[in-house]
């Protein structure tokens, strides 16, 4: 399991390769990458802020949580931050489990997550200046698909008892 | 005293983003940073966190020179 946070453009492509070496008993690999968009124009760079020591930890508890849940073999989330032009990579996840549902299903759970739930902080520079933004009633709407039943800890307790 | 750091838009408001600040508590804390009454407002809005050494705390909590105490707005995520 790895979370990275950095400033530096990254190549997806070589990052799901380095991600899928030597998995012979992974079946599944499942990546997802994120793009800023340029909104015709209406967005010339966002700017993501983190707390280093923070944000990166809490990543890495959704990530370990993912694992568990999911029971995957492996994960890896590596999310820019500082000012990320439109068209450049913003964040990169995947996962690997032994069967493809649990890998794309872990892989779209992370990604709500960091939407909306990731201690980022974001700000959008435009032709008419910046303004800082929060996350989507879509974000929070998606992040809530996950919450039921496996969040509570009644459900969790009924969960591990039927293994 | 405490190692101050905000994120997001209260630094904007406030025009720092990281400040040493004598003050014993948390409370006191707020106290001093109340001075500055933009501040004091974003502060006080809804689903702002406060981090001590990099945990969330919800109640008061008593500061040393070392600690770090981090004011959050509301996460917009990745």
């Amino acid at each position: 399991m790895s979370v990275t946070l950095q400033s530096a453009p990254f190549d997806p492509g070589q990052l799901l390769s380095r991600f899928s070496v030597g998995r012979d008993e992974t079946g599944a690999i499942a990546s997802f990458t994120g793009l800023a968009r340029a909104e015709r124009g209406q967005t010339t760079a966002l700017e993501l802020e983190a707390y280093e020591g923070f944000t990166d930890a809490e990543i890495a508890k959704a990530v370990n949580a993912a694992i568990h849940r999911f029971g995957l073999q492996d994960a890896v989330v590596v999310h820019r931050i500082g000012a990320i032009a439109p068209g450049e990579a913003i964040v990169f996840v995947a996962t690997a489990a032994p069967h493809r549902r649990a890998a794309f299903e872990a892989c779209d759970h992370l990604m709500d997550w960091l939407k909306s739930r990731a201690p980022f902080w974001k700000k959008e520079h435009g032709p008419d200046g910046a303004r800082w933004i929060e996350p989507t009633d879509r974000d929070r709407t998606d992040a809530g698909r996950w919450d039921t039943p496996f969040d509570t800890p009644a459900s969790q307790a009924a969960q591990d008892d039927d293994k | 005293m405490a190692k101050v750091l905000l994120f997001g838009r209260f630094a904007d408001v406030a025009g720092w983003r990281e400040k040493t600040i004598e003050a014993a508590t948390l409370a006191d804390l707020r106290t001093a940073l109340s001075a500055d009454p933009h501040l004091a407002e974003a502060l006080a809005g809804p689903s702002v966190q406060v981090a001590v050494d990099k945990a969330l705390v919800r109640a008061d909590i008593a500061l040393t020179a070392a600690s770090e105490v981090a004011f959050l707005p509301p996460m917009s995520g990745g």
